[in-house]
Formats: structure tokens, C-alpha cells, sequence
């Protein structure tokens, strides 16, 4: 047990990091995920083509090809120069975006068509009937589906230690090395994210019956 | 004077042709059914008007608007025209006072207080005032279809357009529905009806129009239309709904 407890202010400083991590990213993708889902309902087929071909291009490529490309491939160009975090920031969020933009696109198109027409025929706009009535009804819809992602996103980060970020994973691996007690330190890691993820879990249903249609 | 002019009205979905060369002329105030049926057209024909189906050829002039020209602000028009469909589409995430007022607010930038004031008088007048705070999902058929009426009308409309409003609804609720739109006609509102009710056709419309085959076959005013139909196709149809 003293292992654990004189561990533990590293570990937790590792999951300080992979919060910060996780949650920049994971709002960024939600941003990117938006805004290539209603590309990909966009009239303009040029538009729809290049949503198309960004969540192919990461739903086919695995996450830690990604994270390489960005942060080394990017990187030995020698024209912009990212540190680890960013790049963990940005493959992360680059991700989450390609997968919360298929979750969104499905979300809308789930909305039945006589919502859209009944707020075009009281004069609204196009952008005003996505913002006031086929939105707001999607994400209640997506919610579930929403909360799965963002969770695989979480696991996603211990990936990020593979580059050196000192997240909640490398600082397993540090105090694992260090103790030589692989069991009690890996079994810790694995309760911490373990809580994070049901307290995550606890929070969407709570926002899911906030939201929930009447 | 004019409210609706249609003008050689084509409609196509892909080589499918289902309005073919309509022509209609609706005055101010008047009450027209259209009548027909099933993919004859009528409701293609109604939605036609708001521009809701894109229209193939022809002219479409609503309000002094041609709706078919490019630099038409189809938005604006569109504040003009209500709608009421037969699957109601009230939002299911608003309460009623919510569906009413969000066009108003958020269209005209009325005052919410004033915005809710006219929805309460509203609902007062379709007769619901007391389900102000409820959800379309609480409501049945009848109510919810009020309540879609209502939420036309806070747009303050010059023409009404119904699409069927009767058709989803259990029998005994259609007779409220069909009460608050005569109500409407009695006032004056400009309406093109597509309906199945011939007792509200008869009774109500000023002009019936008989659809079939995307063409207008017949139109008259309603004793003469049902009373006396000139054409085979329109005797065949009123021979089995009558």
C-alpha cells in the first residue's frame, strides 16, 4: 500500500495532464466534428468532398500513425515546430473531430424532414432552423453516442506517452520502472482512469435527463 | 385583388411529372379546397406555393412576390404564407408557448413579453390557452394541430396554407380542427385547403379545385362542383368519397 500512496502524487500529476489534454481536445474536436458534419450536409459538392475525404483519411489510418505524422512528419519538415503536448492536443482533437462529425451528420439527418419545412415555412433561414430547432433536438439524440467517444478519446491519450508526455500512462510507466511493483502501480493507473471515466459516464446521464424530451 | 397567381406551374421529381400545367388564380380572402386523389398532385400543387418543393416551370406570384424568380427573398415570403402540415411538425423540444413565440422573436425581434402576450391570445382563440406550458408530446392530435395553426398565425400571415390537416388525427378530433379554421375563413384569411373533408369543402370554401393526374380538372364553386360536376373523372371521385 505504501508503494501506491508514494506514488500516487505523480500519478496524480499524470492525470492532471491528461485532463488538461483531454479536455482542449476533446472541445476542439466537438468544434471540428461540427463543422465537417454540416460540411458534409453542405450543397456544395466540392464541400461535401473534403469532409468526406478528412473522415476517411483518419477513420482509416490508426490513431498512433497520426499522432507520428504529426509530431515527427510535421515536425522534420522543419516549417512549423510543435512540442509534444500540442501535437498530442492537436491528433487528439483531429481524431475525436473526424468521429464526432459522423455522430453529428447522423444526428441531423435523424431529425425528421417536416421539422426543417415547418421552420423554413415560418420564414427562418437555413442557419436559423439548424441553430433554434434541428440542432438542439440532434445533440439530445447524440448524447449517448457522444459520451461513448469522448470516452474512447480518454483512452485515447495514454497513446500520447509514446512521445513523452508525462500524462497519467508515462508516469505509470515511470513509478512502475522505478518501484519494479508492475502490479500495484498498473493496477492504480488502471483504477484512476477507471473513476475518471464513470465519474465522465455519470456526468452525461445526468446531462441526458436534464435534456431529455418531455 | 390577386393573393396567389399560378401561371403553367410544371413540377417534376426526376422524369416524373407530377404537376403538368397548372394555373389557378386565388383572390383576397377567399377560401379554396383543393380536392383529389391520392398523387394526384394537391399537395405537390400546395407546397408549390411556398416554395417548399422547387418548382419545375412556370410562375408562381404570391402577394405581388414572384416566388419563382431567382432574387426573390423567399424568407420574407415566406413570413407571409403559414403553413399547417398533416404530421403537425410542432418542435418537440419547446413547450407550446415556446413554438409559438420563437418565430415572432426571433423573425420579427418582438419583445418576448409581447411575443407571449400574442400567443396566449392566440391559443385563447384556437382554445388552448391552458396547455401554454406544455409539450407537443402532451398534447393529443387535435390540440397539436391547433397549436400548429396558432403557430402560423403569430407570424401574422396574409394567405394560410393547409396541407391535409385533418388526415392524421382520430375522427373526433377533427371537428375542432375544422371549427378553428372556419373561424379563420370567417375573419377573412386567405386559405388553400388540401383536404379529404367534403362536409368542410362544401360548407367553407368559396372555390373547389379538383386535382387528377397533376392537371386541375375541375373548378367551380362548391354546390356546382359537388352538385354538378362537369367532367367523368371528377364524377368517378366524388361518386366514391360521397
Amino acid at each position: 500500500m505504501d508503494i501506491i500512496v508514494s506514488a500516487l502524487p505523480m500519478l496524480v500529476k499524470g492525470l492532471q495532464v491528461t485532463l488538461y489534454i483531454f479536455l482542449i481536445a476533446i472541445l476542439l474536436g466537438f468544434l471540428i466534428g461540427l463543422v465537417i458534419a454540416l460540411l458534409r450536409l453542405a450543397p456544395l459538392k466540392i464541400l461535401k468532398w473534403i469532409a468526406k475525404a478528412y473522415v476517411d483519411a483518419i477513420r482509416g489510418t490508426p490513431f498512433i500513425v497520426q499522432l507520428f505524422f504529426i509530431y515527427f512528419g510535421l515536425n522534420s519538415l522543419q516549417v512549423i515546430s510543435l512540442d509534444n503536448t500540442t501535437a498530442g492536443i492537436i491528433t487528439v482533437a483531429i481524431n475525436a473531430g473526424a468521429y464526432f462529425a459522423e455522430i453529428i451528420r447522423a444526428g441531423i439527418q435523424s431529425i425528421d424532414k417536416g421539422q426543417t419545412e415547418a421552420a423554413r415555412s415560418i420564414g427562418f433561414t437555413g442557419a436559423q432552423t439548424m441553430r433554434y430547432i434541428i440542432l438542439p433536438q440532434a445533440f439530445r439524440r447524440m448524447l449517448p453516442t457522444i459520451t461513448n467517444q469522448s470516452i474512447i478519446s480518454l483512452k485515447d491519450t495514454s497513446l500520447l506517452s509514446v512521445i513523452g508526455i508525462a500524462d497519467l500512462t508515462q508516469q505509470g510507466q515511470i513509478q512502475a520502472s522505478a518501484t519494479f511493483e508492475a502490479f500495484k502501480i498498473w493496477l492504480a493507473v488502471g483504477i484512476i482512469y477507471f473513476i475518471i471515466i464513470y465519474l465522465l459516464t455519470l456526468l452525461a446521464n445526468f446531462v441526458e435527463r436534464r435534456f431529455q424530451l418531455r | 385583388m390577386s393573393m396567389i397567381t399560378v401561371k403553367n406551374l410544371r413540377k417534376s421529381f426526376g422524369s416524373l411529372e407530377v404537376l403538368k400545367d397548372i394555373n389557378a388564380e386565388v383572390k383576397e380572402k377567399e377560401v379554396i379546397c383543393v380536392i383529389g386523389p391520392s398523387g394526384s398532385g394537391k399537395s405537390t400543387f400546395l407546397r408549390c406555393l411556398n416554395r417548399l418543393e422547387e418548382i419545375s416551370g412556370g410562375q408562381v406570384v404570391i402577394n405581388g412576390h414572384d416566388i419563382t424568380d431567382k432574387k426573390v427573398d423567399l424568407n420574407k415570403v415566406r413570413q407571409e404564407v403559414g403553413m399547417v402540415f398533416q404530421q403537425f411538425n410542432l418542435f418537440p423540444h419547446k413547450t407550446v408557448l415556446e413554438n409559438i413565440t420563437l418565430g415572432p422573436i426571433k423573425i420579427h425581434s418582438t419583445e418576448k413579453t409581447d411575443a407571449e402576450k400574442l400567443a396566449l391570445d392566440l391559443l385563447d382563440k384556437v382554445g388552448l390557452r391552458e396547455k401554454a406550458n406544455s409539450y407537443p408530446g402532451e398534447l393529443s392530435g387535435g390540440q397539436k394541430q391547433r397549436v400548429a395553426i396558432a403557430r402560423a398565425l403569430a407570424m401574422n400571415p396574409k394567405i394560410m396554407l393547409f396541407d391535409e390537416p385533418t388526415s392524421a388525427l382520430d375522427p373526433e378530433m377533427v371537428g375542432d380542427v375544422l371549427e378553428v379554421m372556419k373561424q379563420l375563413a370567417i375573419e377573412g384569411m386567405t386559405m388553400v385547403v388540401v383536404t379529404h373533408e367534403m362536409g368542410f369543402a362544401r360548407e367553407v370554401g368559396d372555390r373547389v379545385i379538383f386535382m387528377d393526374g397533376g392537371y386541375i380538372v375541375e373548378e367551380n364553386e362548391p354546390n356546382a362542383l359537388f352538385g354538378n360536376p362537369q367532367h367523368e373523372r371528377t364524377k368517378a371521385f366524388l361518386s366514391k368519397v360521397l
